[in-house]
């Protein structure tokens, strides 16, 4: 069953196996969309997406191209609006936040506004979004990103997102709600945490065919080392044939 | 009693663009005209009538969903310019940097979703042709429709804080005096003319959407002119028999324009799907200046007004994207 998936598949299966039945999950467009339709098909039928212009528990039948659009609402429990939505999250009500960005440093933070001085900006990104709305208000984060020394460096030009921002007791001294703050890191090579004291990222697992070293390579601030770190199983059959035939038939993400 | 002052803890440094004025815009709402007139009129004198160079202007809802491309195809035509605008936007806002339109942007997010990053505003803003950028999330640009919304100058919120997102905008930080727990606060904006692509509207301008609403709701409150585009022009009777349907009422509205694929490259909920094949090749074209310049004028300043642009796209090829019936 090796090397038979693509790195945007193992991707959508490490995000997906993440996420508890139950519960409530942020979604932005991509592999998050993916990643919690194939959580509602195999283990938590009762995930409830929600997404930021106002569908709220959808059943993800077809791939939304947009944040907003009608396949963000298709036979949801509600279809309301941006306000809504921004204030539920605000008020606790939910659990899980995707959150996506050009770099991340060793606390979580995240960069999607600007490469360079953001004034004279050498690239100028899409910007914040409901990016720092979803740092800021979800009780738990999942990045997910490509995992290279050009992503995950020690120094970000621009905290667009909140992540434990300078360290511990950083987020409430600001003012964010207690209790909240970066989950996981879901990456091209592995599956990384925060260390409970210190908040600084943790490799916690690696994927199919990658080493301890070579993540330790491919980033550019002192990762934390999990005391034993485990193996991520490759996607299943069972996932494949999922996202496949049902989720994405058109194949945009293989 | 004593009186105490609660202090700012943090301020943005970015510019405000459009200062929170809930007392004059109380005076503005006064005036404005509450009978029950017609007000359906082509994009043209919309445009014409409504909006000026230099305005603050605001587009919903986002991207390819719901978005007034008619009214902002009028609006390029009309060669009016020095725009100040809300930026959650992709297309709408694409045409007019692309054409040099715009020269400050409260930002929030322009890009392409599962496309990548926007060339247009790539080179706008690292040319530095946009003058002045200040930065916001979507939840605070929202609740900055919300606070003028409410006529109040502010509303406090816990987006923001801590990050570089804060400090090139221009919120303030204070300590709640009730709970002494730091909030932000998100001041109030009233946008000079906003444009919103509706369901269906009345001559009037009552409006009613079909799915989800974005920000419509807060945005049609937080305007001194509104234009309105609707997919159907239905008559009265039919919004008093539902009114719970209507999101915008008329009073809030200026200028009724009717728009069927108003929303066109874009999807509008219940009536069509985006048109993948075409914004498949707008994203390439869009990647290089000349590319773009080539959209831009083969696709608004070559085309008089909507109708030649629905003759050129083929009313075969828009049925096509059809979701329901015809309801033309």
């Amino acid at each position: 069953m090796s090397e038979k998936y693509s790195s945007s598949e193992l991707l959508i299966c490490l995000a997906s196996r993440i996420m508890e039945d139950g519960t409530t999950a942020f979604i932005g467009t991509g592999i998050p969309m993916l990643a919690a339709s194939l959580a509602q098909s195999m283990h938590a039928p009762n995930l409830v997406a929600v997404f930021e212009f106002g569908g709220t528990g959808a059943i993800l039948e077809k791939l939304p191209l947009a944040v907003g659009d009608m396949r963000t609402f298709n036979k949801a429990v509600h279809a309301s609006g941006i306000c809504d939505i921004m204030e539920t999250s605000q008020r606790g009500f939910i659990e899980y936040g995707f959150l996506g960005g050009a770099q991340i440093d060793m606390y979580g933070n995240l960069n999607s506004t600007a490469i360079g001085d953001v004034l004279h900006p050498k690239v100028r990104l899409p910007g914040s979004g409901g990016g720092n709305d979803v740092g800021s208000c979800c009780w738990r984060t999942i990045a997910v990103m490509p995992h290279d020394k050009r992503r995950f460096v020690q120094k970000i030009d621009f905290v667009t997102t909140p992540g434990y921002l300078t360290g511990p007791g950083a987020r409430e001294e600001a003012g964010l709600p207690h209790g909240t703050g970066p989950y996981r890191v879901v990456t091209s090579l592995g599956v990384l945490g925060y260390d409970d004291k210190t908040k600084r990222m943790k490799l916690l697992s690696v994927n199919p065919g990658v080493t301890v070293e070579k993540v330790v390579e491919n980033t550019g601030f002192d990762l934390l080392l999990e005391k034993e770190i485990s193996h991520n199983p490759p996607p299943t059959d069972q996932e494949l044939d999922i996202l496949r035939t049902k989720i994405d038939p058109d194949g945009l993400y293989r | 009693m004593p009186t105490k002052t609660i202090a700012i803890s943090y301020e943005g440094e970015g510019s405000m663009i459009q200062r929170p004025d809930p007392e004059g815009f109380r005076q503005w709402n006064r005036k404005k005209n509450k009978r029950l007139v017609d007000k359906l009129m082509t994009d043209e004198e919309a445009i014409e009538r409504f909006v000026k160079s230099g305005d603050y202007l605001g587009f919903e809802l986002y991207g390819t969903v719901r978005c007034p491309m008619t009214l902002t195809r009028a609006l390029v035509r009309s060669g009016k310019t020095d725009f100040r605008v809300a930026g959650q936007g992709v297309h709408e806002l694409d045409m007019l940097l692309a054409t040099d339109r715009i020269r400050e942007i409260d930002f929030t997010y322009i890009g392409l979703e599962v496309y990548g990053v926007d060339s247009n505003v790539r080179r706008a803003v690292e040319s530095g042709k946009v003058k002045n950028v200040v930065e916001w999330s979507n939840a605070a640009i929202t609740w900055r429709f919300k606070a003028a919304a409410m006529g109040v100058p502010f509303i406090p919120a816990k987006s923001m804080l801590g990050t570089d997102t804060l400090r090139r905008s221009a919120a303030k930080v204070i300590e709640c005096p009730f709970t002494g727990e730091k909030v932000c606060l998100i001041p109030a904006l009233v946008l000079d003319v906003g444009f919103i692509h509706v369901s269906r509207a009345d001559k009037h301008g009552n409006s009613q959407i079909d799915g989800i609403s974005g920000f419509a709701f807060e945005m049609s409150r937080a305007c001194k002119r509104l234009v309105v585009s609707a997919e159907e022009i239905i008559e009265t009777d039919e919004i008093r028999a539902h009114p719970d349907r209507t999101i915008i009422p008329y009073y809030l509205v200026d200028s009724v324009v009717h728009a069927p694929y108003g929303s066109w490259p874009g999807e509008m909920a219940g009536y069509y799907e985006r048109d993948e094949e075409h914004y498949k090749m707008y994203v390439e074209k869009q990647a290089t200046a000349e590319g773009m310049a080539g959209y831009v004028q083969e696709w608004i300043f070559d085309l008089p007004n909507h109708k030649a642009l629905l003759e050129k796209v083929g009313m075969d090829h828009l049925r096509g994207l059809n979701i329901r019936g015809d309801w033309l």
